[in-house]
């Protein structure tokens, strides 16, 4: 165990002060541009990283504040749902990595295409999903994003390009190199942002995915969400090398403090220039999640406490950005826990909502198992009455 | 040759019967020698040509059936051209990515060498290498890419070198190409192709010699076809193309030489249907893939003995077509299933129990299933051919199963 406390807490930076050293306006006008410099610099593999000044807006910095407070009181809120047996089965909370998924959105479009792993429910709401579709399909409902078949590690939101949550670990990075090769092959220049864990970095897909998309120049992202834990395996306990922005080998990589929704919002930026133009990327997020792997991992078993709660006070994503409002006083605090309370509120709103809506109906058990292909109907082997709509 | 003239004499002996019966097998013991084929078209001419039809986008389903009343007939005389199967899925691979821009085709040595049984030679100068992509040897990973591709609409046509190398994939192609639809409440659709050639073939050794449709079978969501000649090949890869479902297409490795003359019109085949490839009355032979050949060998022989048994393709492993079967037990109340696939947890096994469920009152007799041995396939030819089940077997089954 302390070997364990000793090589992993290097990982976390000590505190640092995230303040602004500048900016170039002070007043709260919503069209003044603020200019914050990143608390971490970036780290690039066979890449120039970008600038660690950020240019943000006060608007821009009260909608993270407000977004990523609705993901965290979601997951906070999924987790008593799931404690009072409302949600079933397999679940796993963003709690924590708020900022990844905020910050990449904030850096890309709705026709760019992400597609992650099996924490999926705040990558959905980012990408406009509303937290109804998310609790009813988390509680199996038939209003939920997937008509309640897919469950949490399943949704899926087709009209704003988010192509899912997938449940085994790193299978869903070939699917996102194979988005990315459907962009390229419609000439769509958008790029896609395939997301794993830093246990699926240990996958061999990956490696094979990652040597098609530099070999075709793929606009595709590779992030990797570095929250230091693969289930209950510490990193640094299944990989031999843990940097894993460096091991795309041939393919540039960044480094970039994924506690920092600005850092995740430069680097993003940066990084879909650089695809569109030179092919595959990898962004190390480094993160954290406050929860255990799933529902059923206390989350305290392979880690300490103390680690945990050393994260929270020092590098909580949601703290960051609050006090960086109110250091450059662009809202007050009891403000802030007024937009806490209206996240609150539409959070149990919806929970509401969603235990309205009802159940799957029986015939749905065998929809969506096939699409009827062809439009052809035939009736048997002397069929006589055909129907049939070609494409 | 002596074969071939005692079916030609068949033909001419039974004027009633030339309606319906379509040889296409070689009267031998070797479905790819070329010398063993050939054709008679449905109103028994060995080769028609009456005038020259210009191909038209036209739908002709089952063309290849027997029935004079159904379209197939008309198709069938038309003068058509000659051609192999691998051939054949070359042509029907070809006018897809002609028709539409989102065909692609992706695998190992698609692109430059032509496809390792050159299903795709030439595609690479004529669409370019984006849409013929030579992927690295990684079947996991390219069968994903394309999966992925296919969820932003495109539709990959997926090549396993062999079969078996999709063993590699098939966490890709179980839990994304054939659950995505399903889990994604609808969402998106997978309208992939993986095809390949799998079957027993000549002294491959067990690794390439694998009979994998059991694998693939309890897959949800995919949708499993096997051709079985050149004209059916050419079908069922249109449609697979056209499904939007995930489709596997089973190729057989013996019998890409094989040679037909096929309809020069467009023609797509039902997916879901079985062919009647000889109607019968006493006793129903259900197959597939190489082992239709085996079957018609057999057939022959027990047509010489007296029995008239009603042989059926059936073509889509997954569904089964149980109209057509089921029609076909009610006439002759007893089932022989001959396939190439593993005995334990086979397609005919899965054929069996659906036989049972839905037709038992209809039976006579026990339905017995001649399957390939549950071993590995064996390196030695002697060994390899007792793997599989041999057209002796099948007329001994005939001839139990109707005494």
């Amino acid at each position: 165990m302390a070997a364990l406390r000793r090589l992993s807490s290097p990982s976390i930076p000590p505190l640092r002060r995230i303040v602004s050293r500048s900016f170039s306006s002070a007043s709260d006008d919503d069209q003044s541009v603020l200019t914050i410099e990143t608390s971490v610099p970036f780290t690039g593999h066979k890449i120039d990283p970008p600038s660690r000044s950020v240019e943000t807006t006060p608007k821009e910095l009260l909608t993270f504040f407000r977004d990523m407070s609705l993901m965290r009181r979601m997951e906070i809120a999924a987790d008593s749902l799931y404690k009072a047996k409302l949600i079933r089965g397999f679940c796993h909370l963003y709690d924590g990595q708020e900022a990844v998924s905020i910050g990449m959105e904030a850096a890309i479009t709705k026709r760019d295409a992400i597609i992650t792993a099996y924490r999926d429910h705040c990558i959905f709401l980012g990408r406009g999903g509303t937290l109804l579709e998310a609790f009813a399909e988390l509680m199996g409902r038939r209003a939920g994003c997937s008509k309640g078949k897919g469950g949490s590690m399943h949704f899926y939101r087709k009209e704003t390009h988010f192509y899912g949550g997938h449940g085994i670990v790193g299978a869903q990075v070939p699917l996102g190199c194979g988005i990315a090769f459907g962009q390229k092959y419609c000439k769509d220049e958008t790029v896609t942002f395939t997301m794993y864990g830093d246990g699926a970095a240990n996958q061999g897909q990956l490696f094979e995915a990652l040597n098609m998309s530099a070999l075709w120049d793929l606009p595709v992202i590779l992030v990797c969400e570095n929250n230091h834990y693969g289930m209950g395996t510490a990193e640094w306990r299944a990989a031999k090398s843990p940097a894993y922005y460096k091991r795309g080998d041939y393919v540039p990589g960044l480094k970039v403090d994924g506690m920092d929704v600005l850092a995740v919002k430069q680097a993003c930026k940066f990084a879909k220039e650089h695809v569109l133009k030179n092919g595959p990327m990898i962004l190390e997020m480094d993160t954290y999640r406050y929860h255990g792997h799933s529902m059923s991992d206390p989350g305290s078993t392979y880690r300490t406490r103390d680690e945990i709660s050393g994260v929270r006070q020092e590098r909580d994503p949601i703290e960051r950005v609050r006090k960086l409002i109110l250091s450059h006083e662009l809202s007050t605090a009891s403000e802030l826990k007024d937009i806490e309370k209206e996240v609150r509120k539409e959070v149990d709103d919806a929970i509401a909502q969603a235990k309205e809506t009802p159940m799957p109906d029986p015939s749905e058990l065998f929809t969506n198992v096939y699409v009827k292909g062809l439009g052809v109907e035939a009736f048997g082997a002397d069929r006589k009455e055909l129907k049939s709509v070609l494409p | 040759m002596a074969a071939v003239l005692q079916a030609a004499a068949l033909l001419m002996g039974s004027q009633t019967d030339i309606k319906k019966f379509r040889l296409r097998s070689a009267l031998r013991s070797a479905p790819v020698r070329r010398e063993g084929f050939f054709i008679v078209r449905t109103d028994g001419r060995l080769s028609a040509t009456s005038g020259v039809m210009p191909r038209r986008a036209k739908l002709i389903p089952n063309a290849v059936a027997v029935k004079a009343d159904t379209t197939a007939s008309s198709a069938a005389s038309k003068p058509g051209h000659e051609l192999l199967l691998f051939e054949a899925l070359r042509e029907g691979l070809e006018e897809e990515m002609e028709r539409d821009p989102r065909v692609c085709v992706m695998g190992e040595d698609v692109g430059h060498y032509g496809g390792s049984y050159k299903v795709t030679k030439g595609f690479a100068t004529k669409f370019g290498d984006l849409r013929v992509l030579d992927t690295p040897i990684a079947e996991n990973s390219f069968t994903g890419m394309g999966i992925g591709a296919a969820m932003t609409g495109l539709r990959p046509v997926i090549e396993g070198m062999n079969m078996g190398f999709l063993l590699l994939a098939f966490n890709q192609i179980s839990n994304n190409c054939g659950m995505l639809h399903y889990t994604s409440g609808g969402q998106f659709t997978i309208p992939v192709v993986i095809r390949g050639p799998g079957g027993v073939g000549r002294q491959l050794g067990a690794e390439h010699s694998q009979r994998l449709e059991s694998y693939f079978q309890s897959i949800p969501g995919l949708q499993m076809v096997a051709c079985s000649t050149p004209y059916n090949a050419k079908g069922l890869m249109k449609a697979a193309i056209r499904s939007e479902n995930p489709v596997v297409l089973f190729e057989h490795v013996l019998l890409y030489n094989l040679k037909e003359r096929i309809p020069d019109e467009d023609y797509v085949l039902c997916l879901e249907e079985a062919e009647m490839v000889r109607p019968g009355e006493h006793v129903t032979i259900l197959t597939y893939s190489r082992m239709r050949y085996h079957v018609m060998q057999a057939a022959k022989t027990l047509i010489n003995k007296g029995y008239d048994p009603e042989v059926i393709d059936i073509r889509s492993l997954k569904p089964f077509d149980l109209y057509t079967i089921g029609n076909s037990i009610k006439k002759t109340h007893r089932v022989l299933i001959v396939e190439e696939c593993m005995r334990t947890g086979g397609i005919g096994a899965s054929l069996r129990s659906a036989i049972i469920d839905n037709f038992w009152d209809y039976l006579d007799a026990p339905i017995m299933c001649l399957s390939s041995q549950d071993v590995p396939t064996p390196y030695a030819g002697t060994l390899e051919e007792w793997t599989v089940v041999q057209p002796a077997q099948i007329v001994a089954a005939v001839e139990q199963l109707c005494k």
